[in-house]
């Protein structure tokens, strides 16, 4: 497992391109927002939290098509599917493996771009907390919706259809930390209910994303 | 297998057999029910107090919203079916049911947007339940893209029984997500309206007509969209037998 998780982290890091581009993308989102929305710095700071949650579940939605195609054009899947491991704790791996290279540095990220969004003072700490306790769960039902998509050739759309309805739990209790954190309120329901969101999509979904990866292989 | 198990329609051919025997009386209910339950409700009951005539769009509204969750369900069982027992006409049949689902939901946003405008003053409003039924609808979309980006019939249908599975879970959590969601944003404000406290008899009983209409239409709808589903995947393999021979 350890093995798995080291070669998927090092191909993230020297193939090029997977990890900086969700965290350019993530950038290049938040500096156009103010852009559409106008200067004004008293309507950015009142959505800052949501504009940041929302570009790094897009961010993180761009990279989802790379946790398993690869692997499948070149094999690595059906060397994996005949290897001891059980076919759960390899895609919970990916998933982590991809939380690792995607998730982490977009939690690392955000606070500086709140700055550029005017984020109030007390948000920046619940921004980092969401964020780190929502983005787990973005990884691993998006590695559900590639395990799914992974036979098809234009798969990159469909998994976009298939995996934006399944996060929007995610969003709305991880943005609403956020937002609460920002304006002072108390945080502790929603995040007590994103975190339960990440550990059940954690512990279950596995099981869904390899039943669908032996289908595929089939 | 016990004679009159319902497993025996697993069959193909006595499904298409028993379902085209049944059709025609299914088809002809369905239209009199929605015939008596609209006309009845659109032009011999009282205006209501509080919203006037345009109390009268419940008689699509409820009842296509009512489908629009029981379709997914329906779904949800039929892909549970297809995964445990490989019954095929169980997967054809929530491959069937989901495009007549989206319409239901469709056609409730839609009434409840025209119905909103006069009462609420808005088209549309951030409310929970407008909101998951939106969620639903993009979930239906989800669903029934995956059936038609994928070629093997049997891969389309094991990959899309685990995402009605999954989605069903989700789509819960939406909805309890959205009801926290709204709440924050504004306490206690809710436009939603209980439909049990607001119906006197008068609309009660023409609302029980329509609705029977909508269940017994998804019944044939469903019914004859999974005979026509049999019939291509029947041509399908004709044809590539036919390719095989010459």
């Amino acid at each position: 497992m350890r093995a798995l998780l080291l070669r998927d982290l090092r191909l993230a890091l020297r193939a090029g391109g997977g990890f900086g581009l969700g965290l350019a993308f993530f950038l290049i989102v938040t500096v156009l927002v103010p852009f559409s929305v106008g200067p004004n710095s008293d309507l950015l700071a009142v959505i800052a939290p949501g504009i940041l949650w929302l570009a790094a579940l897009l961010a993180c939605l761009l990279s989802l098509d790379r946790i398993l195609a690869l692997d499948w054009e070149d094999g690595s899947l059906d060397l994996l599917a005949t290897s001891p491991l059980p076919m759960e704790a390899a895609v919970a791996i990916k998933a982590l493996a991809h939380w690792l290279t995607t998730g982490l540095p977009l939690v690392a990220a955000a606070p500086v771009l709140g700055v550029l969004l005017n984020l109030p003072a007390p948000g920046y700490l619940w921004l980092v907390i969401s964020l780190a306790a929502g983005t787990p769960a973005l990884s691993v039902i998006g590695t559900f919706g590639a395990a799914l998509t992974v036979g098809l050739k234009r798969g990159g759309l469909l998994l976009s259809l298939l995996v934006l309805p399944l996060y929007v739990p995610t969003l709305i209790f991880g943005a609403e930390v956020a937002r609460r954190g920002a304006e002072g309120m108390a945080v502790s329901t929603p995040l007590l209910l994103l975190a339960g969101i990440t550990l059940g999509a954690a512990a279950l979904l596995p099981f869904a994303s390899a039943a669908a990866l032996r289908v595929n292989l089939r | 297998m016990n004679h009159m198990s319902i497993w025996k329609y697993a069959n193909p051919k006595l499904f298409l057999q028993t379902s085209e025997r049944v059709l025609p009386a299914l088809w002809g209910l369905a239209f009199a029910c929605l015939a008596i339950g609209l006309v009845w409700g659109f032009f011999l009951t009282p205006d209501a107090e509080r919203f006037q005539s345009t109390v009268k769009i419940i008689y699509l509204h409820v009842p296509s919203a009512l489908m629009a969750i029981n379709a997914w369900i329906m779904m949800l069982v039929a892909s549970v079916i297809w995964i445990v027992r490989r019954h095929h006409v169980s997967a054809l049949a929530a491959r069937a049911a989901a495009p007549v689902g989206a319409v239901m939901t469709l056609i409730a946003l839609v009434t409840g947007a025209i119905w909103g405008q006069p009462m609420w003053g808005t088209w549309w409003a951030w409310d929970p339940r407008l909101t998951s039924f939106l969620i639903l609808f993009l979930f239906y979309l989800g669903y029934i893209a995956l059936w038609e980006a994928i070629d093997n019939p049997d891969t389309a249908a094991d990959l899309t029984g685990v995402l009605c599975l999954v989605g069903s879970v989700f789509a819960l959590l939406s909805r309890y997500a959205v009801n926290f969601w709204n709440q924050g944003l504004h306490q206690g404000a809710s436009l939603s309206l209980d439909e049990k406290e607001n119906v006197h008899d008068v609309f009660y009983f023409p609302l029980l007509v329509c609705i029977a209409g909508f269940v017994l239409l998804f019944i044939a709808l469903v019914l004859y969209r999974t005979g026509t589903e049999i019939r291509a995947r029947r041509i399908k393999a004709l044809m590539a037998r036919e390719r095989a021979g010459a």
